[in-house]
């Protein structure tokens, strides 16, 4: 049977389709102010690449900042659960999780058995998510995309005094009236970046699998500074599901186990 | 003549500069310069015998040296005052190793304090100086020495970027964002965000429910006050007190930072975006005297 | 009594580390103890026409001291930190 699982972001909704556990189709939308009616959308939309009907989903489960908005959920789970449910899912050996999303980290520790025993929130501070990337690539005015790729090209570390997403802007334009390369900058972006959330994983204790999950794990350059702090090869999804799904398809199991699947 | 409009900078505040008329510096003994280098302002002030003679307050480049430099020449200009004729300068603020012409480099927490004293007098106990992007509470005695110190340079909120930030999302001019955020019939809830960078979408998001800016500014005005009194609940408050920095004319601020504490702030007689520089100019000072005492 | 406070306040919380300039007395062994670099002897900031020197949180920590703090403190909790347990003086603090 079907099942249904929502993460309403605080950037981006996304769904995951899924019957017996294999995942049938996913959507991504921008969260915007109303979140219900994004949900609503990115449903439609998985729907459709699925090519079935709104009827034959037996279950949905909402996750996510902003899941109580969603009033056609049938259940709400903490991203922290569903994370694990997700990562243990696709990584069996996965004892610690790093998820990075727009506006928050979180660090989930699991047991051999995929059971939540630990976490830890990075949260309220922009300069610890994906919106510090965000507001490096518009100051640099280079496409996100492209930010994984440029920052492997780098040939110098520098240092980046600024922990704050507004001070890093303008470090970036005195930097670049300073001549220093575009790629330079983005792999120093990335380091510091990586080096908060590690320090994060740190303080609750690091336990090898390490997965890395959330929308910033698609950025390649980012997952290199990851490996090279950590010392290790984190886990990321990649080919089954993105990175920025996992939360959604841990929903969907959850869907699943709820009703017997 | 381009028929394309510049885009209008609403964060630019006024840039100055300025001669005591009633000096002439060259019946001076001890000539003393303080230059306060800060990420986002530059201040030279030149000091006769301990007096100010002139001092230019300006946006500093993208080069600390040059923005020292440009500073100085400007503070100097027109005076027939040059920079030979300086005995001693301090450089202060976070460009301060990259003041060329300075003998040494002294922390701006410590000339704050001094500058506070000289601009309020030595009843100033507390200084709260906010800054282009950090904010600092500072306890001094008497003399102006510092006995506690508290700086935030890590996070915008409470910061003069902060505030431009949302001066330029607002679109309203940064000069005239204290006024506006008091024309309000009640206040508003302050924003929930500490950090700019959420806060600035909580502010669309209010915009988009209907609020008028004023309000909006209002709501993000109280934010920034209640975050800086807490920081200066942490160091204790003691009378009088005082606010220095760019931001210290920012009246929206500065009357919910007063409400607040229950606590009026003094009226400065001088720029206080000047405080670091005239600190750094007086220890310039001093360290001209105690060269002396040694010799 | 003359407190040094480094560290900051952002959207996540408030993390001090506060040194008493009067109590230390420069002996270097927080310095020692401490994993990660935070703290250095320097001379005394506040007293520019003096000549003392004293502990300081070096200028690179000062601003992510919630990171470079947090593999002393696992779980969140600040029990027995190495640099405040040496201070013969009781100089320094962690307000986190």
């Amino acid at each position: 049977m079907v099942t249904a699982g929502i993460d309403c972001g605080s950037k981006n909704t996304k769904i995951v389709l899924l019957k017996d556990n294999r995942v049938l189709s996913t959507a991504l939308v921008l969260s915007g102010f109303d979140q219900e009616e994004s949900a609503e959308q990115a449903l439609n939309s998985a729907l459709e690449k699925a090519g079935i009907k709104r009827e034959e989903i037996k279950h949905i489960t909402a996750t996510g900042a902003g899941m109580e908005a969603i009033s056609f959920a049938n259940d709400n789970v903490t991203n922290i659960t569903c994370d694990g449910r997700g990562t243990f899912f696709l990584f069996p050996s996965a004892r610690t999780i790093i998820d990075i999303g727009a506006e928050e980290g979180l660090v989930v520790k699991l047991d051999d058995k995929g059971k939540v025993k630990d976490f830890g929130i990075n949260e309220k501070c922009a300069a610890g998510a994906g919106a510090f990337i965000e507001a490096m690539s518009r100051a640099l005015e280079v496409e996100i995309e492209d930010m994984g790729e440029l920052s492997l090209k780098s040939t110098k570390k520098i240092p980046m005094n600024a922990q704050c997403t507004i001070f890093a802007e303008s470090e970036v334009v005195s930097l670049i009236h300073q001549k220093t390369s575009k790629e330079d900058i983005i792999h120093a972006v990335h380091d510091a970046i990586a080096d908060r959330n590690t320090s994060m994983a740190r303080q609750i204790g690091i336990e090898k699998e390490v997965a890395l999950i959330g929308g910033v794990a698609n950025n390649i350059g980012f997952v290199d500074s990851m490996n090279k702090n950590l010392g290790f090869e984190l886990l990321v999804p990649k080919d089954n599901i993105a990175p920025e799904y996992v939360g959604a398809l841990g929903a969907a199991l959850r869907a699943q186990d709820k009703i017997g699947g | 003549m381009s028929n394309t409009e510049s885009k209008k900078e609403y964060w630019r505040w006024t840039e100055s500069r300025y001669t005591n008329p009633n000096i002439n510096w060259e019946d001076g003994d001890i000539i003393s310069a303080g230059v306060d280098v800060g990420s986002v302002s530059t201040q030279a002030v030149i000091m006769v015998d301990g007096e100010i003679y002139c001092y230019s307050s300006m946006r500093t480049g993208s080069n600390s040296p040059d923005s020292a430099n440009n500073a100085m020449d400007w503070a100097l200009d027109s005076t027939g005052l040059t920079i030979d004729k300086i005995k001693y300068t301090v450089g202060t603020g976070y460009g301060r190793v990259n003041v060329p012409f300075a003998k040494r480099a002294i922390t701006e927490i410590a000339c704050h304090a001094r500058g506070a004293n000289f601009i309020y007098g030595p009843e100033i106990r507390t200084v709260l100086d906010m800054g282009g992007q950090d904010c600092k509470a500072i306890r001094c005695d008497q003399r102006g020495k510092v006995t506690a110190f508290l700086m935030n340079d890590k996070c915008a909120a409470g910061t003069g970027r902060g505030m431009e930030v949302f001066a330029d999302l607002l679109q309203v001019h940064i000069n005239d964002v204290g006024k506006m955020s008091l024309q309000v019939e009640e206040e508003p809830e302050p924003v929930s965000s500490t950090c700019v960078v959420f806060a600035k979408s909580e502010a669309v998001g209010l915009l988009r429910k209907g609020w008028p800016k004023e309000k909006v500014l209002a709501a993000y005005c109280s934010a920034m006050a209640h975050r800086v009194v807490t920081l200066l609940a942490r160091l204790g408050i003691e009378e009088k007190f005082a606010i220095t920095g760019g931001i210290a004319k920012n009246i929206g601020v500065v009357k919910r930072i007063e409400d607040e504490l229950k606590l009026k702030a003094p009226e400065p007689s001088i720029d206080p975006q000047l405080a670091g520089a005239i600190g750094a100019a007086l220890f310039a000072k001093a360290l001209v005297e105690k060269e002396r005492k040694k010799a | 009594m003359t407190k040094a406070n480094y560290g900051y306040k952002d959207g996540s919380g408030e993390y001090f580390i506060t040194i008493d300039t009067d109590l230390c007395n420069s002996c270097e062994k927080c310095v020692e103890a401490c994993p990660a670099g935070v703290l250095e002897i320097a001379e005394d900031e506040l007293d520019p026409l003096g000549d003392e020197t004293i502990a300081i949180v070096s200028e690179e920590h000062r601003k992510k001291v919630k990171y470079s703090c947090a593999p002393c403190k696992p779980g969140g909790e600040s029990k027995e930190l190495p640099c405040v347990l040496i201070c013969e003086s009781k100089a320094l603090k962690h307000s986190w």
